[in-house]
């Protein structure tokens, strides 16, 4: 934002050089915790235990990665569950979100503000956990079936407002000759709307992506620990907090269980399930950054 | 168009909310809703005699207060501080790092606390020995959880925020800073003069919003920094975590259930609340 026609002065570049200090140390402290991580599941076991973690590896070993690859089934078995989720939810999330988003802003749709309010009304008043946990396992009798996980974050209150307040901004005008041209609401939605709100499906759909794709709390409600192929972040979740799963590896490779690399197999396991969304995140953020400062300027 | 969406709500949210009637009764799995007796508000005078009611009430509501405003705070200094910075490499740069944290799950967010804080192995104990210093045993330290606690938030927010904020002040009429400058005004004037009261109405919304949830705290980030650590519960402990606890371990559905119905309602009076002070300050930007 600084023009550099303005004289810079003494309060403005210590000011700016404050920012840059301030900037990196915090940008350090944020990337620390990450580089602990990669650094410990490089790390031999016997080095951790006499050194602890450590961002450089005091003893280079892939042990940790070797192991966990030795029995590939069950990450790749996550990978492919929580990839299928994540494609399909965000697909079918969007398209059903933008829909809803686009007919709850259209004038002439007479029950535009009553539907709004029996959305929204579910962020204020819920029957709670218990009831909910009873309906997905006792009503629905979904326990241990991977749609427990799948439908409940298809939408929520919060993606469809942000749709509607979205597509607010496209003309009504554009509906409305549509309509006189002859096309029914579904196709004007599908050829009109839909590529006229790029921006606001990127990201939406970012943000279901995301919501699939780190998904933990209902897989932990609602799927055994002892499944075969469980969503990335529950197995990650066992894998960190059960450590049966890192002994049988161990044991398979005919590791005495004395010297099981514990520690950094469940980092090891932690980067393989990020390692993708850190990967590709660098591409992605600027959509993020584009939706929720659209986002901020109207609530 | 909205029928999936009616229909997805109707079952996901509508349907389990006749299940209230839960905090009513002595919930016993055998006798079925219908057949287990009907207590009254039992439920609710064990949970506020026995003090556990007012322990979660407290923490939820002291942890959020501190979420919102050591957060928004600490964002609108990141974002003032980065609308100085000149090289637009170097703030695309640390913007990305500093975002980073909003995109990983309440699952790697434990499993990083545990790099730090574990006893043997933890970072913060590797750096204290190196020091000659005695390590800390942070997992069983109740006092010290509350700081962790509002660190980790604040590390996982920082990115998202400080954009937010970032944007108020790009969307600014510069004209008015040119200006400024060409009166004389330093850096520090310009910040508190000019900037920060731009910046002041995004603040009391934000705020004034988040002060509607405060009664609702993130399950994820306390389960993974805390999971069933007792030690730890008379600090940590939340209503998210306790109606959990209800649920998946003690088995006791009617007290989850009695401190969900609370919190729905309390909760909703506090939206309600904000919603008409926002009504009062802003009338644009009231939800209803």
């Amino acid at each position: 934002m600084a023009t550099n026609s303005i004289r810079v002065d003494a309060s403005t570049s210590f000011v700016r050089g404050f920012a840059y200090f301030f900037i990196t140390l915090l940008t350090i402290l944020c990337l620390i915790p990450f580089l602990l991580m990669l650094g410990t599941s490089f790390t031999s076991e016997s080095a951790v235990r006499e050194f602890g973690f450590n961002i450089w590896p005091k003893d280079f070993d892939i042990l940790a990665y070797k192991l966990v690859f030795e029995n590939p089934d069950m990450v790749i078995g996550s990978y492919i569950v929580t990839i299928l989720m994540t494609v399909f939810g965000t697909i079918i999330g969007l398209f059903l979100v933008s829909m809803a988003g686009y007919a709850l802003q259209r004038p002439d749709f007479a029950f535009r503000n009553q539907i709004s309010f029996y959305i929204y009304f579910t962020t204020l008043f819920s029957g709670g956990l218990v009831p909910f946990y009873l309906l997905i396992v006792r009503i629905l009798r979904l326990k241990n079936n991977y749609l427990a996980v799948f439908l409940p974050s298809l939408m929520s209150p919060w993606l469809i407002i942000l749709m509607k307040n979205f597509t607010k901004s496209i003309p009504f005008a554009i509906t409305e000759s549509a309509k006189i041209d002859g096309a029914s609401d579904f196709r004007i939605f599908l050829n009109i709307i839909l590529p006229m709100s790029k921006p606001a499906l990127a990201t939406v759909g970012l943000f279901l992506a995301l919501t699939y794709w780190n998904e933990w709390y209902n897989s932990m409600l609602f799927l055994e620990a002892n499944m075969d192929y469980r969503p990335l972040q529950l197995f990650l979740y066992n894998v960190v907090n059960k450590v049966e799963y890192i002994k049988n590896s161990a044991a398979s490779s005919n590791i005495p269980p004395m010297d099981v690399p514990l520690e950094t197999m469940k980092m090891a396991t932690a980067i393989v399930a990020t390692g993708p969304i850190v990967l590709v995140y660098p591409f992605i953020q600027k959509y993020f950054i584009k939706g929720i400062t659209i986002g901020a300027v109207k609530g | 168009m909205c029928s999936p969406v009616i229909l997805f709500f109707l079952i996901f949210s509508y349907l389990p909310m006749p299940g209230v009637y839960l905090a009513f009764i002595k919930y016993n799995y055998g006798q079925g809703i219908f057949g287990s007796p009907f207590v009254g508000l039992e439920n609710f005078r064990f949970l506020i005699q026995s003090g556990q009611l007012f322990r979660i009430t407290i923490n939820t509501v002291l942890y959020n207060i501190a979420f919102i405003l050591l957060g928004n705070c600490l964002q609108i200094f990141v974002a003032v501080l980065l609308n100085e910075i000149v090289s637009r490499k170097f703030r695309k740069v640390t913007q990305t790092i500093m975002f980073l944290p909003y995109f990983i799950s309440a699952v790697i967010v434990g499993l990083l606390a545990y790099n730090i804080l574990n006893y043997d192995y933890g970072f913060l104990n590797v750096i204290l020995k190196a020091f000659g210093l005695e390590p800390v045993a942070a997992y069983s330290t109740p006092w010290a959880w509350p700081f962790i606690i509002i660190l980790t938030n604040l590390w996982q927010g920082i990115g998202y925020g400080s954009i937010v904020y970032f944007a108020s002040i790009t969307g600014m009429d510069y004209e008015i800073v040119e200006a400024a400058a060409i009166d004389g005004v330093n850096a520090f004037q310009k910040i508190r003069y000019i900037i920060l009261p731009w910046l002041k109405p995004t603040f009391v919304i934000l705020m004034l919003f988040s002060l509607g949830g405060v009664l609702r705290g993130n399950f994820g980030l306390f389960y993974n920094l805390v999971g069933n650590n007792s030690t730890l519960f008379p600090t940590t402990d939340i209503i998210e975590t306790f109606v959990f606890r209800s649920l998946m371990v003690n088995f006791n559905f009617s007290q989850g259930s009695a401190v969900s119905l609370y919190q729905s309602v309390f909760g909703c009076g506090i939206v309600l609340f904000s919603n008409w002070l926002v009504r009062r300050i802003e009338p644009d930007y009231a939800l209803f």
